[in-house]
């Protein structure tokens, strides 16, 4: 039967090819907006470390003064004793001091004017815990970060600039004035959005596009990046009159590290947050804190909390969807007018034994194969609205692309507006009494 | 001509007068609600940075060793000056769309109780307001004892004498006048010895807690903090060469920094850069409108055809009744007109419900009422327009159509 009104359909299409064209334009093109908008907010919104985010925190606590201005506690980041405290005491699985700073890049021996980039400065449990590939090499020990060793991975993007992507491990990388010696390169490895950063986004709410910048190219020791790159590391805030030397930040009442912990259950991850409030209250007694408010998101929570999705995004898929709502109005108005028009046709059908169902499941197959022309001709307007996104100059412009998940959101898209379009004029059409039709032949 | 026949008619056609009343109010409201986004943000694009724009560019390197600012200041200064048609070289802490330098919370007073704005600090070493093109309004401005030296790791000297924009002094001291005012920011002094009309933050965000031009300017020397970044003026038809030189020449005049060749560029390229997202958004709002439009034209025009089709032997027997053909077409054009209000009516509720959730979610401002009736109009206008086409098939059918098959 599908195949007969599957023909019945085709005949109709093409007995109307204006109204046809209408239609299909008007799904065609809701459909293209709203999936261009989708698709951006589909790969921006992703989770960057799927089947693990769950169980990646991001403590914070408090050490502002009492009468600091800003009163939302606890802030972004935390001072350097706090963050050191709480990652030594190694109450979690694992634990990442993150900080970054810019610095002054080249190496020996290679014929390159010197770069500036992003160096991290964390500690050795940040590949494991945030899963970050290597090519060559592999991250430095524990021991490395006690004994301030001048170590670094880098990333395989600077690997291809410095070393034309050959294996690097043990030459020798210039940063600022110090050699370090490459112990391990990455393979190409971009999370996003860009969730351990701290640095770019503080509460973006959303007017912040560097969640989905690349992630750094050398990553250090803490102690000894701090020691390398001295003197260039940015405060999120600082009470009282900051830091005596710029840029150097140890001992300064400013808050400028970050700190993130992998708890593999709940149970781990409850304790840990009776461990923070401890600490908190241990710190206040002590008179260095006074405030005790302390916070523990865990990955997913701490990016909506930051708000990392781009406020321009959000708001362009509102728009994509109420352009879609009004193609949808558009195209049960035509429609209707179609399946009406015939209202001759149906009474003939229904007088020779077609039930009202067929009647109705007939003009659904209709509805549904304009949607489905309408899905190709919204494909093909998607690909030219991404193809514009990755045009313009934003962090994320490369990350565009349609993926198979969301090739078949379109379709799927498609048909279901034209058959919830068609749904209404198909009822209508389906309760056209016989006779009165016959009646007027 | 009678509108209570045309209501009547219209009850007979329920579903479809519904369906289009509800496109032109979905269609009103996105529209009004768009082209006040768009209106927004071409208001932001315009934002006056209130310097010389067209004449002036940046040089920004950095990677250097902070020991040896002064050295490199007088390096830098002497060979960016050098070059053809450089009209002069100053050294500053940033330019408007160029990267941030300072951004702090000021006070009205010495013990910080008092806040006063959070504001975007300039410094600039002596001659910057008038290379910078900065059009005083009141006060004077700094004289040559006013550029004090930095002290090392010092942001500012201890007291400063400084300029402030108009908008700041509006803000802080509103109605009266500022010349002489002092606020301090942390241990820091300043008093305004003059007013600029205009100066805009570098780096503007709607979300900001600074206004666009919330700015001070710091007389001092280079030096200290203040290295790195170097403003350029030359004269515009000379100024893109002048810049490919100045870049070029980096190299040479220092060849241990690092060039920051995104920020290293004329005014004009940055502030375009800037902007490319408010006009991509904006571009795409136009496309959005575009499109709207000719849906739901396109809409109006298939079910009038429609209708038209369906009434052909209706508008047969009252042509043979006498109609002429300016009352068919005058009633396809009232019936249009009564279900495009109908929409309008809800579409307006609809507009301002759509922009109170903006306003929550977005931080978009109050939608200005008088968007709301020339809304109304556009889309009374391109009702009356869809529907002329099958208005004026149905007034051509001729009245012999009635005659026929009864």
């Amino acid at each position: 039967m599908f195949a007969y009104y599957l023909d019945l359909a085709f005949r109709s299409l093409k007995r109307n090819p204006v109204l046809t064209f209408l239609m299909v334009l008007a799904i065609a093109v809701g459909i293209g907006a709203s999936m261009t908008t989708l698709t951006v907010m589909h790969i921006l919104s992703g989770d960057p470390l799927p089947g693990k985010s769950a169980h990646i925190y991001y403590p914070q606590v408090d050490p502002t003064p009492a009468d600091w201005y800003n009163k939302s506690h606890p802030l972004e980041v935390m001072d350097d004793r706090s963050a050191m405290d709480l990652w030594s005491a190694h109450r979690a699985d694992r634990q990442a001091l993150v900080v970054q700073s810019p610095v002054k890049v080249s190496a020996p021996g290679v014929d390159r004017p010197p770069l500036m980039l992003t160096l991290l400065a964390t500690t050795s449990d940040f590949f494991p815990m945030f899963e970050v590939p290597f090519e060559y090499g592999s991250a430095w020990t524990p021991s490395d970060e006690t004994g301030r060793a001048r170590v670094a991975v880098i990333s395989s993007d600077l690997n291809d600039k410095l070393f034309g992507g050959k294996n690097s491990v043990g030459k020798t990388l210039r940063l600022k004035d110090s050699d370090v010696r490459i112990v391990g390169v990455l393979k190409p490895w971009r999370p996003t959005p860009l969730f351990y950063d701290a640095e770019g986004g503080f509460t973006g709410n959303g007017y912040d596009t560097s969640y989905y910048a690349k992630p750094e190219d050398v990553f250090m020791p803490f102690q000894s990046a701090l020691e390398v790159n001295d003197g260039n590391f940015f405060q999120f805030t600082c009470w009282g009159n900051g830091p005596t030397v710029p840029g150097h930040l140890e001992n300064s009442p400013c808050l400028w590290v970050a700190l993130w912990v992998e708890l593999d259950s709940a149970a781990k991850a409850d304790a840990y947050r009776a461990f923070l409030e401890n600490y908190a209250e241990q710190q206040k007694t002590l008179g260095r804190f006074a405030n005790t408010d302390t916070r523990m998101l865990d990955l997913m929570q701490r990016l909506d909390y930051e708000q990392v999705i781009p406020k321009n995004v959000r708001l362009q898929t509102w728009l994509a969807f109420a352009f879609l709502a009004i193609c949808l109005f558009n195209t049960v108005g035509l429609l209707l007018a179609k399946f009406l028009r015939r209202a001759g046709e149906i009474g003939v059908r229904r007088a020779l034994g077609a039930s009202s169902r067929a009647i109705f499941a007939q003009c659904l197959t209709e509805a549904g194969l304009i949607g489905f022309i309408g899905g190709v001709g919204g494909w093909l307007l998607t690909m030219i609205g991404l193809w514009l996104v990755r045009r313009q100059q934003t962090p994320y412009s490369d990350l565009v692309h349609l993926d198979v998940s969301m090739f078949v959101v379109t379709f799927m898209l498609a048909i279901a507006v034209s058959l919830l379009a068609g749904a209404l004029p198909a009822l209508r059409a389906s309760r056209i009494a016989p006779a009165l039709q016959l009646k007027t032949l | 001509m009678q509108i209570q026949p045309i209501l009547a008619a219209l009850k007979h056609h329920k579903l479809a007068t519904f369906l289009i009343a509800m496109e032109i109010a979905l269609a009103c409201a996105v529209l009004c609600n768009a082209v006040f986004l768009i209106a927004t943000r071409m208001s932001a694009m315009n934002l006056h940075s209130g310097v010389d724009e067209d004449s002036l560019g940046a040089i920004v390197v950095t990677g250097f060793d902070p020991r040896q600012v002064n050295d490199l200041n007088a390096r830098m200064l002497a060979g960016l000056g050098a070059i053809p048609g450089v009209e002069s070289v100053h050294a500053i802490s940033s330019v408007p769309f160029g990267p941030q330098w300072g951004v702090s919370g000021m006070t009205l007073d010495q013990a910080g109780k008092q806040p006063g704005a959070v504001v975007e600090f300039y410094l600039g070493d002596p001659g910057t307001p008038k290379a910078l093109g900065l059009k005083l309004v009141a006060g004077h401005m700094p004289a040559a004892d006013d550029y004090q030296p930095l002290q090392d790791h010092e942001f500012f000297p201890p007291s400063s004498r400084v300029l402030i924009t108009r908008a700041l002094a509006e803000k802080l001291w509103p109605g009266e006048n500022p010349l002489g005012k002092q606020f301090w920011s942390a241990k820091w002094q300043f008093r305004v010895i003059g007013v600029v009309a205009n100066l805009s933050v570098s780096q503007y965000t709607e979300n900001g807690e600074h206004g666009a031009e919330w700015c001070v300017f710091v007389p001092v020397q280079a030096g200290g903090q203040l290295a790195g970044t170097y403003l350029i003026r030359a004269k515009p038809r000379d100024l893109e060469r002048v810049m490919t030189r100045a870049r070029a020449a980096v190299a040479r005049i220092a060849p241990d920094v690092v060039l920051d060749h995104a920020n290293s560029h004329t005014i004009s390229f940055l502030r375009a850069r800037f902007f490319q997202t408010d006009r991509a958004m904006t571009g795409l709002l136009v496309g959005v409108i575009v499109a709207l439009l000719g849906v739901t034209a396109f809409g109006i025009v298939g079910l009038a055809s429609f209708w038209v089709a369906q009434r052909r032997k209706q508008i047969g027997i009252r042509r043979a009744l006498g109609a002429t053909r300016a009352d068919i077409l005058r009633y396809f054009q009232t019936e249009n007109f009564l279900i495009v209000t109908f929409g309008i009516v809800l579409g307006i509720v609809l507009a301002i419900g759509i922009n109170l959730a903006l306003m929550k979610w977005f931080e978009v401002s109050r939608l200005p009422l008088w968007y709301l009736p020339v809304g109304a109009v556009v889309l009374w206008l391109l009702g009356q327009l869809a529907v002329l086409a099958p208005a004026l098939r149905a007034a051509a059918v001729p009245p012999v159509v009635a005659t026929r098959s009864v």
